[in-house]
Protein backbone atom coordinates (compact mmCIF):
# COMPACT_ATOMS: atom_id res chain seq x y z
CA UNK A 1 0.00 0.00 0.00
CA UNK A 2 1.60 3.46 -0.92
CA UNK A 3 -0.69 6.05 0.29
CA UNK A 4 0.67 8.93 -1.43
CA UNK A 5 0.07 6.91 -4.90
CA UNK A 6 -3.80 6.12 -3.54
CA UNK A 7 -4.29 9.72 -2.70
CA UNK A 8 -3.34 10.98 -5.88
CA UNK A 9 -5.14 9.03 -8.10
CA UNK A 10 -7.95 9.50 -5.59
CA UNK A 11 -7.58 13.00 -6.26
CA UNK A 12 -7.21 12.90 -10.14
CA UNK A 13 -10.35 11.32 -9.91
CA UNK A 14 -12.15 14.44 -8.16
CA UNK A 15 -10.78 17.05 -10.26
CA UNK A 16 -11.85 15.34 -13.33
CA UNK A 17 -15.15 14.91 -12.16
CA UNK A 18 -15.13 18.79 -10.75
CA UNK A 19 -14.36 19.37 -14.29
CA UNK A 20 -17.01 17.58 -16.42
CA UNK A 21 -19.92 20.06 -15.40
CA UNK A 22 -22.32 18.23 -17.87
CA UNK A 23 -22.11 15.04 -16.43
CA UNK A 24 -22.48 16.82 -12.55
CA UNK A 25 -25.67 17.90 -14.52
CA UNK A 26 -26.92 14.42 -15.75
CA UNK A 27 -26.43 12.50 -12.78
CA UNK A 28 -29.28 14.67 -11.40
CA UNK A 29 -30.94 14.85 -13.76
CA UNK A 30 -32.06 11.04 -14.10
CA UNK A 31 -32.84 10.66 -10.28
CA UNK A 32 -35.25 13.48 -10.99
CA UNK A 33 -36.44 11.77 -14.45
CA UNK A 34 -37.38 8.58 -12.66
CA UNK A 35 -39.63 10.54 -9.66
CA UNK A 36 -41.02 12.40 -12.33
CA UNK A 37 -42.26 9.42 -14.52
CA UNK A 38 -41.66 6.85 -12.86
CA UNK A 39 -43.15 7.92 -9.81
CA UNK A 40 -46.38 9.78 -10.74
CA UNK A 41 -46.93 7.32 -13.46
CA UNK A 42 -47.34 4.29 -11.40
CA UNK A 43 -48.49 5.91 -8.38
CA UNK A 44 -51.52 6.80 -10.49
CA UNK A 45 -51.82 2.55 -11.61
CA UNK A 46 -50.58 1.39 -8.16
CA UNK A 47 -52.45 0.94 -5.04
CA UNK A 48 -49.96 2.88 -2.20
CA UNK A 49 -51.91 1.85 0.03
CA UNK A 50 -50.54 -1.84 0.29
CA UNK A 51 -46.76 -0.47 0.60
CA UNK A 52 -48.64 1.44 3.71
CA UNK A 53 -46.68 4.69 2.72
CA UNK A 54 -47.06 6.96 -0.95
CA UNK A 55 -45.37 5.38 -3.55
CA UNK A 56 -43.12 8.57 -4.36
CA UNK A 57 -41.58 7.77 -0.59
CA UNK A 58 -41.01 4.20 -0.89
CA UNK A 59 -38.93 4.75 -4.55
CA UNK A 60 -37.05 7.84 -2.93
CA UNK A 61 -34.24 5.39 -1.13
CA UNK A 62 -34.26 3.54 -4.25
CA UNK A 63 -33.51 5.65 -6.49
CA UNK A 64 -30.38 7.54 -4.60
CA UNK A 65 -29.11 3.80 -3.85
CA UNK A 66 -29.76 3.73 -7.83
CA UNK A 67 -27.88 6.80 -8.73
CA UNK A 68 -24.96 6.06 -5.85
CA UNK A 69 -24.96 2.82 -7.98
CA UNK A 70 -24.95 4.49 -11.97
CA UNK A 71 -22.05 7.04 -10.83
CA UNK A 72 -20.13 4.89 -8.49
CA UNK A 73 -20.05 2.36 -11.48
CA UNK A 74 -19.27 5.01 -14.33
CA UNK A 75 -16.46 6.81 -12.48
CA UNK A 76 -14.16 3.13 -12.46
CA UNK A 77 -15.19 1.94 -15.39
CA UNK A 78 -13.35 5.43 -17.08
CA UNK A 79 -10.44 2.81 -16.31
CA UNK A 80 -11.67 1.57 -19.92
CA UNK A 81 -11.10 5.13 -21.63
CA UNK A 82 -7.85 5.28 -19.85
CA UNK A 83 -6.55 2.04 -21.74
CA UNK A 84 -8.08 3.50 -24.60
CA UNK A 85 -6.51 6.84 -24.66
CA UNK A 86 -3.20 5.43 -23.28
CA UNK A 87 -3.22 7.18 -20.02
CA UNK A 88 -3.31 3.75 -17.95
CA UNK A 89 0.03 2.99 -19.22
CA UNK A 90 1.29 5.28 -17.59
CA UNK A 91 -0.01 4.64 -14.49
CA UNK A 92 0.54 0.58 -15.14
CA UNK A 93 4.63 1.20 -15.51
CA UNK A 94 4.99 3.21 -12.11
CA UNK A 95 6.49 1.72 -9.08
CA UNK A 96 3.14 1.16 -7.32
CA UNK A 97 1.49 -1.68 -6.21
CA UNK A 98 -2.15 -3.16 -8.57
CA UNK A 99 -3.72 -2.51 -5.09
CA UNK A 100 -2.93 1.12 -4.66
CA UNK A 101 -4.13 1.22 -7.97
CA UNK A 102 -7.39 -0.26 -7.62
CA UNK A 103 -7.73 1.72 -3.82
CA UNK A 104 -6.85 5.13 -5.06
CA UNK A 105 -9.56 4.60 -8.21
CA UNK A 106 -12.68 3.22 -5.85
CA UNK A 107 -11.79 5.23 -3.34
CA UNK A 108 -11.80 8.10 -5.70
CA UNK A 109 -15.52 6.76 -7.15
CA UNK A 110 -16.86 5.98 -3.49
CA UNK A 111 -15.92 9.94 -2.74
CA UNK A 112 -17.86 11.09 -6.21
CA UNK A 113 -20.73 8.80 -5.75
CA UNK A 114 -21.72 9.35 -1.84
CA UNK A 115 -21.07 13.17 -1.82
CA UNK A 116 -23.58 13.51 -5.37
CA UNK A 117 -25.69 11.05 -3.67
CA UNK A 118 -25.81 13.01 -0.19
CA UNK A 119 -26.67 16.47 -2.29
CA UNK A 120 -29.88 14.34 -3.74
CA UNK A 121 -31.13 14.47 -0.08
CA UNK A 122 -32.14 18.14 -0.97
CA UNK A 123 -35.16 16.43 -3.62
CA UNK A 124 -36.75 15.40 -0.40
CA UNK A 125 -38.87 18.01 0.36
CA UNK A 126 -39.97 17.68 -3.60
CA UNK A 127 -42.23 14.68 -3.06
CA UNK A 128 -43.37 16.12 0.92
CA UNK A 129 -40.60 14.20 2.71
CA UNK A 130 -38.94 15.61 5.30
CA UNK A 131 -36.65 13.60 7.97
CA UNK A 132 -34.62 14.90 10.95
CA UNK A 133 -30.59 15.61 10.03
CA UNK A 134 -29.93 13.61 12.50
CA UNK A 135 -29.88 10.27 10.09
CA UNK A 136 -27.73 12.07 7.74
CA UNK A 137 -25.14 10.38 8.65
CA UNK A 138 -25.89 7.07 9.06
CA UNK A 139 -27.46 7.47 5.37
CA UNK A 140 -24.34 8.47 3.94
CA UNK A 141 -22.11 5.60 6.05
CA UNK A 142 -24.53 3.15 3.55
CA UNK A 143 -24.08 5.54 0.54
CA UNK A 144 -20.02 5.39 1.04
CA UNK A 145 -19.94 1.83 1.92
CA UNK A 146 -22.66 1.30 -1.39
CA UNK A 147 -19.91 3.21 -3.98
CA UNK A 148 -17.19 1.25 -2.41
CA UNK A 149 -18.82 -1.90 -3.22
CA UNK A 150 -20.18 -0.95 -6.78
CA UNK A 151 -17.19 0.65 -7.77
CA UNK A 152 -14.82 -2.61 -6.81
CA UNK A 153 -17.65 -4.14 -9.40
CA UNK A 154 -16.74 -1.79 -11.84
CA UNK A 155 -12.93 -2.01 -11.95
CA UNK A 156 -13.72 -6.04 -11.70
CA UNK A 157 -15.06 -5.34 -15.36
CA UNK A 158 -13.43 -2.61 -16.18
CA UNK A 159 -9.97 -5.02 -16.41
CA UNK A 160 -12.05 -7.85 -18.10
CA UNK A 161 -13.37 -5.11 -20.58
CA UNK A 162 -11.25 -5.43 -23.50
CA UNK A 163 -12.94 -2.57 -25.87
CA UNK A 164 -15.20 0.36 -25.27
CA UNK A 165 -17.68 -1.56 -27.48
CA UNK A 166 -18.82 -3.92 -25.27
CA UNK A 167 -19.66 -1.36 -22.74
CA UNK A 168 -23.17 -0.55 -24.19
CA UNK A 169 -23.60 -4.66 -24.03
CA UNK A 170 -23.01 -4.50 -20.11
CA UNK A 171 -25.38 -1.85 -19.58
CA UNK A 172 -27.95 -4.00 -20.81
CA UNK A 173 -26.98 -7.00 -19.40
CA UNK A 174 -26.11 -5.89 -15.94
CA UNK A 175 -26.93 -2.49 -15.19
CA UNK A 176 -30.91 -2.55 -15.71
CA UNK A 177 -31.65 -5.84 -14.02
CA UNK A 178 -29.37 -4.75 -11.48
CA UNK A 179 -31.77 -1.61 -11.54
CA UNK A 180 -35.23 -3.74 -11.53
CA UNK A 181 -34.01 -6.26 -9.14
CA UNK A 182 -32.74 -4.22 -6.38
CA UNK A 183 -36.20 -3.90 -4.93
CA UNK A 184 -36.07 0.13 -6.01
CA UNK A 185 -39.14 -0.23 -7.69
CA UNK A 186 -41.26 -2.59 -5.68
CA UNK A 187 -40.74 -4.38 -2.50
CA UNK A 188 -39.06 -7.62 -2.67
CA UNK A 189 -40.97 -9.73 -0.12
CA UNK A 190 -43.69 -11.26 -2.51
CA UNK A 191 -41.49 -12.02 -5.50
CA UNK A 192 -40.90 -15.75 -6.94
CA UNK A 193 -38.02 -17.42 -5.92
CA UNK A 194 -35.59 -17.07 -8.98
CA UNK A 195 -36.01 -13.31 -8.57
CA UNK A 196 -35.38 -13.30 -4.76
CA UNK A 197 -32.08 -15.14 -5.57
CA UNK A 198 -31.35 -12.63 -8.21
CA UNK A 199 -31.72 -9.94 -5.74
CA UNK A 200 -29.76 -11.79 -3.11
CA UNK A 201 -26.08 -11.64 -5.52
CA UNK A 202 -27.22 -8.04 -6.12
CA UNK A 203 -25.46 -6.15 -3.94
CA UNK A 204 -27.57 -2.84 -4.66
CA UNK A 205 -30.45 -4.85 -3.41
CA UNK A 206 -28.38 -4.06 0.11
CA UNK A 207 -27.94 -0.56 -0.18
CA UNK A 208 -31.91 0.15 -1.33
CA UNK A 209 -32.85 -1.86 1.70
CA UNK A 210 -30.59 -0.35 4.50
CA UNK A 211 -31.11 3.40 2.98
CA UNK A 212 -34.71 2.81 2.96
CA UNK A 213 -35.12 1.46 5.92
CA UNK A 214 -32.97 4.45 7.80
CA UNK A 215 -35.14 7.41 6.16
CA UNK A 216 -38.97 5.67 5.77
CA UNK A 217 -38.82 4.50 9.43
CA UNK A 218 -38.59 8.42 10.09
CA UNK A 219 -42.04 7.98 8.41
CA UNK A 220 -43.97 4.84 9.41
CA UNK A 221 -44.95 2.69 12.25
CA UNK A 222 -42.29 -0.15 12.76
CA UNK A 223 -45.05 -2.42 12.55
CA UNK A 224 -45.73 -0.97 8.98
CA UNK A 225 -41.57 -1.05 7.93
CA UNK A 226 -41.50 -4.63 8.28
CA UNK A 227 -43.56 -4.90 5.03
CA UNK A 228 -41.70 -2.92 2.83
CA UNK A 229 -37.70 -3.66 4.51
CA UNK A 230 -35.66 -7.25 4.47
CA UNK A 231 -32.61 -6.70 6.34
CA UNK A 232 -32.20 -4.80 9.07
CA UNK A 233 -29.27 -2.34 8.38
CA UNK A 234 -26.50 -4.16 10.78
CA UNK A 235 -27.17 -6.92 8.89
CA UNK A 236 -27.24 -4.73 5.44
CA UNK A 237 -24.11 -3.31 6.29
CA UNK A 238 -21.92 -7.02 6.67
CA UNK A 239 -23.36 -8.14 3.61
CA UNK A 240 -22.00 -4.99 1.59
CA UNK A 241 -18.78 -5.11 3.35
CA UNK A 242 -18.51 -9.25 2.41
CA UNK A 243 -19.41 -8.05 -1.05
CA UNK A 244 -16.76 -5.13 -1.08
CA UNK A 245 -14.12 -7.16 0.12
CA UNK A 246 -14.72 -9.83 -2.40
CA UNK A 247 -15.31 -7.45 -4.95
CA UNK A 248 -12.20 -5.43 -3.98
CA UNK A 249 -9.81 -8.34 -4.03
CA UNK A 250 -11.05 -9.46 -7.40
CA UNK A 251 -10.55 -6.35 -8.91
CA UNK A 252 -7.10 -6.18 -7.70
CA UNK A 253 -6.49 -10.12 -9.46
CA UNK A 254 -7.96 -9.55 -12.35
CA UNK A 255 -5.97 -5.92 -12.62
CA UNK A 256 -2.85 -8.04 -12.29
CA UNK A 257 -3.56 -10.68 -14.62
CA UNK A 258 -4.64 -8.29 -17.14
CA UNK A 259 -2.20 -5.89 -17.20
CA UNK B 1 41.00 -18.07 -0.60
CA UNK B 2 38.97 -15.17 0.50
CA UNK B 3 39.48 -13.94 -2.48
CA UNK B 4 37.48 -16.68 -4.15
CA UNK B 5 34.35 -16.13 -2.36
CA UNK B 6 34.62 -12.45 -3.37
CA UNK B 7 35.55 -12.02 -7.30
CA UNK B 8 32.19 -13.17 -8.22
CA UNK B 9 30.27 -11.12 -6.60
CA UNK B 10 32.33 -7.85 -7.40
CA UNK B 11 32.55 -9.00 -11.29
CA UNK B 12 28.62 -9.05 -10.83
CA UNK B 13 28.50 -4.99 -9.20
CA UNK B 14 31.00 -4.39 -11.41
CA UNK B 15 29.16 -5.50 -14.48
CA UNK B 16 25.63 -3.65 -13.47
CA UNK B 17 27.36 -0.58 -12.99
CA UNK B 18 28.84 -0.48 -16.58
CA UNK B 19 26.14 -1.75 -18.20
CA UNK B 20 22.63 -0.03 -17.35
CA UNK B 21 20.72 -2.70 -19.62
CA UNK B 22 21.68 -6.13 -20.52
CA UNK B 23 19.40 -7.95 -22.50
CA UNK B 24 19.74 -11.89 -23.64
CA UNK B 25 17.58 -14.02 -26.13
CA UNK B 26 14.72 -11.79 -25.62
CA UNK B 27 11.59 -12.91 -27.54
CA UNK B 28 8.56 -12.29 -27.83
CA UNK B 29 5.54 -13.81 -29.76
CA UNK B 30 1.85 -12.93 -30.44
CA UNK B 31 -0.03 -16.20 -31.28
CA UNK B 32 1.46 -16.67 -34.54
CA UNK B 33 3.91 -13.98 -34.91
CA UNK B 34 7.07 -13.40 -33.55
CA UNK B 35 7.42 -9.76 -32.61
CA UNK B 36 10.90 -9.72 -31.07
CA UNK B 37 13.18 -12.55 -32.26
CA UNK B 38 15.79 -13.77 -29.70
CA UNK B 39 17.54 -10.18 -29.47
CA UNK B 40 20.43 -9.65 -27.48
CA UNK B 41 22.52 -6.32 -26.54
CA UNK B 42 24.10 -4.34 -23.38
CA UNK B 43 23.99 -0.42 -23.35
CA UNK B 44 26.55 1.26 -21.01
CA UNK B 45 25.48 3.72 -18.74
CA UNK B 46 25.63 7.47 -19.98
CA UNK B 47 24.91 6.01 -23.51
CA UNK B 48 22.70 6.97 -26.38
CA UNK B 49 21.42 3.79 -27.49
CA UNK B 50 19.02 3.35 -30.48
CA UNK B 51 17.17 1.12 -32.28
CA UNK B 52 16.17 1.61 -35.94
CA UNK B 53 14.00 -0.22 -37.97
CA UNK B 54 10.72 0.18 -40.14
CA UNK B 55 7.64 -0.17 -39.00
CA UNK B 56 6.37 -3.84 -37.04
CA UNK B 57 10.12 -4.12 -36.48
CA UNK B 58 9.48 -5.20 -32.82
CA UNK B 59 11.01 -1.53 -31.59
CA UNK B 60 8.10 -0.91 -29.02
CA UNK B 61 7.62 -4.83 -28.53
CA UNK B 62 11.56 -4.39 -27.27
CA UNK B 63 10.75 -1.34 -25.07
CA UNK B 64 7.47 -3.15 -23.66
CA UNK B 65 9.29 -6.34 -22.22
CA UNK B 66 11.83 -3.83 -20.78
CA UNK B 67 9.53 -1.57 -19.02
CA UNK B 68 7.55 -4.54 -17.38
CA UNK B 69 4.65 -3.76 -19.16
CA UNK B 70 4.87 -7.33 -21.17
CA UNK B 71 6.24 -10.53 -19.86
CA UNK B 72 8.79 -12.03 -22.38
CA UNK B 73 8.21 -15.43 -24.06
CA UNK B 74 11.52 -15.70 -23.23
CA UNK B 75 15.29 -14.58 -22.48
CA UNK B 76 15.60 -12.27 -19.79
CA UNK B 77 16.40 -8.33 -19.50
CA UNK B 78 17.65 -6.39 -16.76
CA UNK B 79 17.35 -2.62 -16.26
CA UNK B 80 20.57 -1.13 -13.78
CA UNK B 81 20.95 -4.66 -12.42
CA UNK B 82 16.90 -5.71 -11.95
CA UNK B 83 15.39 -8.19 -13.99
CA UNK B 84 12.32 -7.19 -15.72
CA UNK B 85 10.61 -10.30 -14.83
CA UNK B 86 11.51 -10.88 -10.98
CA UNK B 87 12.15 -7.10 -9.83
CA UNK B 88 9.60 -5.27 -11.31
CA UNK B 89 8.57 -2.40 -8.92
CA UNK B 90 12.94 -1.80 -8.88
CA UNK B 91 12.62 -1.75 -12.73
CA UNK B 92 10.04 0.38 -12.99
CA UNK B 93 11.77 3.15 -10.31
CA UNK B 94 14.99 3.07 -12.72
CA UNK B 95 13.26 4.20 -15.57
CA UNK B 96 11.10 6.77 -17.41
CA UNK B 97 8.89 6.86 -20.79
CA UNK B 98 7.99 8.39 -23.42
CA UNK B 99 5.57 5.95 -25.22
CA UNK B 100 4.88 6.25 -29.02
CA UNK B 101 1.65 6.93 -28.58
CA UNK B 102 0.69 9.79 -26.15
CA UNK B 103 -0.33 9.19 -22.60
CA UNK B 104 -1.23 12.57 -21.54
CA UNK B 105 -4.51 13.23 -19.38
CA UNK B 106 -5.10 15.52 -21.72
CA UNK B 107 -8.61 16.85 -18.75
CA UNK B 108 -5.40 17.83 -16.68
CA UNK B 109 -2.96 20.91 -16.52
CA UNK B 110 0.60 20.32 -17.55
CA UNK B 111 1.58 20.67 -13.62
CA UNK B 112 -1.32 18.40 -12.87
CA UNK B 113 0.22 15.80 -15.08
CA UNK B 114 4.14 16.01 -13.64
CA UNK B 115 2.82 16.45 -10.30
CA UNK B 116 0.68 12.94 -10.43
CA UNK B 117 3.70 11.37 -12.22
CA UNK B 118 5.54 13.03 -9.55
CA UNK B 119 3.68 11.37 -6.34
CA UNK B 120 3.41 7.84 -8.51
CA UNK B 121 7.42 7.75 -8.41
CA UNK B 122 7.51 8.80 -4.81
CA UNK B 123 9.28 12.36 -5.57
CA UNK B 124 9.39 14.04 -2.05
CA UNK B 125 6.99 17.43 -2.74
CA UNK B 126 10.45 19.57 -1.73
CA UNK B 127 11.91 17.98 -4.58
CA UNK B 128 9.02 18.25 -6.79
CA UNK B 129 8.64 22.12 -6.32
CA UNK B 130 12.08 22.69 -7.69
CA UNK B 131 12.13 20.06 -10.19
CA UNK B 132 8.85 21.46 -11.81
CA UNK B 133 10.43 24.50 -12.43
CA UNK B 134 13.55 22.99 -13.69
CA UNK B 135 11.65 20.51 -16.20
CA UNK B 136 9.09 23.28 -17.43
CA UNK B 137 11.88 25.45 -17.86
CA UNK B 138 13.80 22.43 -19.84
CA UNK B 139 10.59 21.81 -22.39
CA UNK B 140 9.53 25.51 -22.08
CA UNK B 141 6.15 25.12 -21.37
CA UNK B 142 6.75 27.39 -18.02
CA UNK B 143 3.97 30.21 -19.00
CA UNK B 144 1.07 27.53 -19.99
CA UNK B 145 2.02 25.43 -17.01
CA UNK B 146 -1.58 25.92 -15.61
CA UNK B 147 -3.63 25.50 -19.20
CA UNK B 148 -5.12 22.00 -19.77
CA UNK B 149 -3.48 19.78 -22.13
CA UNK B 150 -5.86 19.40 -24.61
CA UNK B 151 -5.71 22.70 -25.51
CA UNK B 152 -1.80 22.16 -26.50
CA UNK B 153 -0.32 21.42 -29.93
CA UNK B 154 0.94 17.97 -30.69
CA UNK B 155 4.81 19.55 -29.92
CA UNK B 156 3.67 20.79 -26.76
CA UNK B 157 2.45 17.72 -25.80
CA UNK B 158 5.00 16.01 -26.79
CA UNK B 159 7.70 18.00 -24.99
CA UNK B 160 5.63 17.82 -21.81
CA UNK B 161 5.80 13.61 -22.11
CA UNK B 162 9.54 14.08 -22.32
CA UNK B 163 9.96 16.42 -19.03
CA UNK B 164 7.09 14.45 -17.08
CA UNK B 165 9.48 11.53 -18.08
CA UNK B 166 12.30 13.07 -16.35
CA UNK B 167 11.47 14.70 -13.21
CA UNK B 168 11.96 11.56 -10.89
CA UNK B 169 15.68 11.83 -12.59
CA UNK B 170 15.33 8.10 -13.73
CA UNK B 171 18.45 5.84 -14.54
CA UNK B 172 17.21 5.42 -18.36
CA UNK B 173 14.97 7.05 -20.21
CA UNK B 174 12.85 5.19 -22.77
CA UNK B 175 11.57 7.02 -25.83
CA UNK B 176 10.16 5.38 -28.09
CA UNK B 177 9.94 8.04 -31.51
CA UNK B 178 10.46 10.73 -29.33
CA UNK B 179 10.15 12.90 -32.11
CA UNK B 180 7.16 11.29 -34.21
CA UNK B 181 4.98 14.19 -35.81
CA UNK B 182 7.05 17.47 -35.17
CA UNK B 183 8.18 19.86 -37.20
CA UNK B 184 11.95 19.74 -38.03
CA UNK B 185 12.54 22.79 -36.16
CA UNK B 186 11.11 21.17 -32.75
CA UNK B 187 12.69 18.06 -33.72
CA UNK B 188 15.98 19.57 -33.48
CA UNK B 189 15.07 21.56 -29.90
CA UNK B 190 13.89 18.54 -28.99
CA UNK B 191 17.20 16.95 -29.71
CA UNK B 192 18.98 19.98 -28.22
CA UNK B 193 17.52 18.66 -24.39
CA UNK B 194 17.97 15.23 -25.06
CA UNK B 195 21.45 15.59 -25.53
CA UNK B 196 21.99 17.87 -22.45
CA UNK B 197 20.24 15.82 -20.36
CA UNK B 198 22.40 13.24 -21.25
CA UNK B 199 25.20 15.43 -20.23
CA UNK B 200 24.09 16.85 -17.47
CA UNK B 201 22.12 13.85 -15.96
CA UNK B 202 24.41 11.25 -17.02
CA UNK B 203 21.70 9.62 -18.01
CA UNK B 204 21.43 6.43 -20.48
CA UNK B 205 18.56 6.36 -23.12
CA UNK B 206 17.21 4.08 -24.99
CA UNK B 207 15.39 5.31 -28.26
CA UNK B 208 14.14 4.15 -31.09
CA UNK B 209 13.50 5.70 -34.52
CA UNK B 210 12.95 5.59 -38.31
CA UNK B 211 14.65 9.10 -38.60
CA UNK B 212 18.19 8.40 -40.12
CA UNK B 213 19.52 11.94 -39.39
CA UNK B 214 18.12 11.30 -35.58
CA UNK B 215 20.13 8.01 -35.51
CA UNK B 216 23.51 9.69 -35.87
CA UNK B 217 23.02 11.48 -32.62
CA UNK B 218 22.99 7.77 -30.94
CA UNK B 219 26.22 6.74 -29.29
CA UNK B 220 25.41 3.06 -31.10
CA UNK B 221 22.46 2.09 -33.03
CA UNK B 222 21.02 -1.54 -33.44
CA UNK B 223 19.24 -2.03 -36.76
CA UNK B 224 16.31 -4.44 -35.93
CA UNK B 225 14.19 -5.87 -39.01
CA UNK B 226 11.60 -8.12 -38.89
CA UNK B 227 12.61 -9.10 -34.63
CA UNK B 228 16.11 -9.12 -34.63
CA UNK B 229 19.46 -7.40 -35.11
CA UNK B 230 20.72 -7.14 -38.04
CA UNK B 231 23.86 -4.99 -37.32
CA UNK B 232 24.73 -3.52 -33.84
CA UNK B 233 27.61 -0.37 -34.09
CA UNK B 234 28.14 3.39 -33.91
CA UNK B 235 26.95 5.64 -36.53
CA UNK B 236 30.29 5.64 -38.06
CA UNK B 237 31.82 2.46 -38.64
CA UNK B 238 28.28 1.45 -39.62
CA UNK B 239 29.00 3.78 -42.39
CA UNK B 240 32.50 2.54 -42.92
CA UNK B 241 31.01 -0.80 -43.50
CA UNK B 242 29.43 0.08 -46.43
CA UNK B 243 32.95 0.95 -48.12
CA UNK B 244 33.40 3.93 -49.93
CA UNK B 245 30.68 5.83 -52.21
CA UNK B 246 27.23 4.94 -53.52
CA UNK B 247 26.22 5.87 -56.76
CA UNK B 248 22.32 5.61 -57.58
CA UNK B 249 21.01 5.47 -60.68
CA UNK B 250 17.56 5.51 -61.81
CA UNK B 251 16.40 3.51 -65.04
CA UNK B 252 13.41 1.93 -66.64
CA UNK B 253 15.04 -1.30 -67.13
CA UNK B 254 16.58 -1.80 -63.78
CA UNK B 255 17.06 -6.01 -64.73
CA UNK B 256 19.29 -5.02 -67.41
CA UNK B 257 21.19 -2.35 -65.77
CA UNK B 258 22.03 -4.57 -62.65
CA UNK B 259 22.89 -7.16 -65.34
CA UNK B 260 25.27 -5.24 -66.82
CA UNK B 261 26.91 -3.95 -63.93
CA UNK B 262 27.71 -7.05 -62.86
CA UNK B 263 28.96 -8.52 -66.04
CA UNK B 264 31.27 -5.51 -66.58
CA UNK B 265 32.42 -4.68 -63.54
CA UNK B 266 31.64 -7.88 -61.01
CA UNK B 267 29.40 -5.37 -58.81
CA UNK B 268 26.48 -6.64 -56.67
CA UNK B 269 23.97 -3.88 -57.51
CA UNK B 270 20.72 -3.17 -55.17
CA UNK B 271 17.88 -2.74 -56.42
CA UNK B 272 15.61 -0.12 -54.54
CA UNK B 273 11.91 0.84 -55.34
CA UNK B 274 11.20 3.69 -58.17
CA UNK B 275 13.41 2.54 -60.84
CA UNK B 276 16.96 3.11 -58.33
CA UNK B 277 19.89 0.80 -58.35
CA UNK B 278 22.27 1.60 -56.15
CA UNK B 279 26.44 0.68 -56.61
CA UNK B 280 28.95 0.74 -53.65
CA UNK B 281 32.36 1.83 -54.98
CA UNK B 282 35.16 2.70 -53.18
CA UNK B 283 36.08 6.09 -55.48
CA UNK B 284 32.94 7.98 -57.32
CA UNK B 285 35.16 10.36 -58.81
CA UNK B 286 36.93 8.28 -60.85
CA UNK B 287 34.06 5.39 -61.22
CA UNK B 288 31.37 7.96 -62.84
CA UNK B 289 32.87 8.97 -66.09
CA UNK B 290 33.59 4.93 -66.22
CA UNK B 291 30.04 4.63 -65.98
CA UNK B 292 28.86 7.16 -68.58
CA UNK B 293 31.43 5.95 -71.21
CA UNK B 294 30.43 2.18 -70.67
CA UNK B 295 26.91 1.26 -69.81
CA UNK B 296 24.70 0.55 -72.72
CA UNK B 297 21.37 0.40 -70.40
CA UNK B 298 19.42 3.98 -70.73
CA UNK B 299 20.31 5.59 -67.68
CA UNK B 300 17.81 8.49 -66.82
CA UNK B 301 19.46 10.03 -63.58
CA UNK B 302 22.90 9.07 -61.38
CA UNK B 303 23.68 10.55 -58.52
CA UNK B 304 26.32 9.91 -56.13
CA UNK B 305 27.01 10.61 -52.22
CA UNK B 306 28.66 9.80 -48.90
CA UNK B 307 26.96 6.68 -47.69
CA UNK B 308 24.04 7.62 -45.00
CA UNK B 309 22.65 5.32 -41.99
CA UNK B 310 19.65 5.12 -44.88
CA UNK B 311 22.33 2.93 -46.86
CA UNK B 312 23.23 0.81 -44.66
CA UNK B 313 19.74 0.07 -43.83
CA UNK B 314 19.15 -0.50 -47.67
CA UNK B 315 22.39 -2.88 -47.61
CA UNK B 316 21.60 -4.60 -44.23
CA UNK B 317 18.01 -5.55 -44.97
CA UNK B 318 17.33 -5.17 -48.59
CA UNK B 319 15.04 -2.66 -48.40
CA UNK B 320 14.86 1.41 -47.07
CA UNK B 321 13.01 2.81 -44.04
CA UNK B 322 10.13 4.11 -44.85
CA UNK B 323 11.19 7.40 -44.41
CA UNK B 324 10.45 9.78 -47.21
CA UNK B 325 7.62 7.81 -48.76
CA UNK B 326 5.66 7.17 -45.62
CA UNK B 327 6.39 10.12 -43.85
CA UNK B 328 2.90 11.86 -44.95
CA UNK B 329 1.26 8.84 -43.66
CA UNK B 330 3.13 9.31 -40.11
CA UNK B 331 2.11 13.01 -40.13
CA UNK B 332 -1.62 11.83 -40.22
CA UNK B 333 -1.13 9.30 -37.86
CA UNK B 334 0.69 11.43 -35.51
CA UNK B 335 -1.72 14.30 -35.87
CA UNK B 336 -4.89 11.64 -35.13
CA UNK B 337 -3.14 10.15 -31.92
CA UNK B 338 -2.18 14.09 -30.78
CA UNK B 339 -5.50 14.92 -31.02
CA UNK B 340 -6.62 12.02 -27.99
CA UNK B 341 -10.02 12.56 -26.92
N1 LIG C 1 -0.46 -6.52 -28.52
C1 LIG C 1 -0.14 -7.10 -29.68
N2 LIG C 1 -0.82 -8.15 -30.13
C2 LIG C 1 -0.51 -8.75 -31.29
N3 LIG C 1 0.51 -8.37 -32.08
C3 LIG C 1 1.25 -7.34 -31.69
C4 LIG C 1 0.97 -6.63 -30.46
N4 LIG C 1 1.87 -5.65 -30.32
C5 LIG C 1 2.67 -5.71 -31.40
N5 LIG C 1 2.32 -6.73 -32.22
C6 LIG C 1 2.97 -7.11 -33.48
O1 LIG C 1 4.35 -7.21 -33.23
C7 LIG C 1 5.10 -6.70 -34.31
C8 LIG C 1 6.06 -5.64 -33.82
O2 LIG C 1 5.32 -4.49 -33.40
P1 LIG C 1 6.03 -3.23 -32.74
O3 LIG C 1 4.95 -2.32 -32.29
O4 LIG C 1 7.01 -3.68 -31.73
O5 LIG C 1 6.78 -2.60 -33.98
P2 LIG C 1 7.64 -1.26 -34.07
O6 LIG C 1 8.99 -1.63 -34.47
O7 LIG C 1 7.49 -0.47 -32.83
O8 LIG C 1 6.91 -0.53 -35.28
P3 LIG C 1 6.59 1.03 -35.51
O9 LIG C 1 7.76 1.63 -36.16
O10 LIG C 1 5.41 0.99 -36.43
O11 LIG C 1 6.25 1.62 -34.19
C9 LIG C 1 4.08 -6.20 -35.33
O12 LIG C 1 3.95 -7.21 -36.32
C10 LIG C 1 2.82 -6.06 -34.55
O13 LIG C 1 1.71 -6.31 -35.34
MG1 LIG D 1 6.70 1.31 -32.33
Amino acid sequence: MNFSAIYIIWEREIIRYWRDKIRIVTTFIQPLMFLAIFGTGLRSTLASSSLGIDFLKFMFPGIIAMNVMGVAFFSTISTVWDREFGFLKEILVAPVSRISIVFGKSLGATAIAATQALLLLILAPLIGLSFPLSIVPELFLFMLLLAFTISGLGLLIASLMKSLESFGLLMQLLVFPMFFLSGAFFPLQNVPGWMKILSAVNPLSYGVDALREIILRTQIAPGEIAKIILRSPVENAGYLVLFSIILIFAAVVAFNRQN
Amino acid sequence: MHGVHVAPVQFRVSRHMENVIEVKNLVKKFGEVTAVDGVSFEVKKGEIFGFLGPNGAGKSTTISMLSTLAEPTSGSAAINGFDVSENRDDVRKSIGLVFQDPTLDDRLTAEENLRFHARLYGVSNEDYEKRVEEVLDLVELKDRRHDLVRTYSGGMKRRLEIGRGLIHYPAVLFLDEPTIGLDPQTRAHLWEYILRLKKEKEMTIFMTTHYMNEAEYCDRIAIIDRGKIVALETPERLKKNIGGDIIQMKSAEKEKLVREIKEKYDIGAKSGEHDIVQIEVANAETFLPRLFNELDTKINSIEMRRPTLDDVFLSLTGKRIREEHASGKDDIRAHMRMRGR
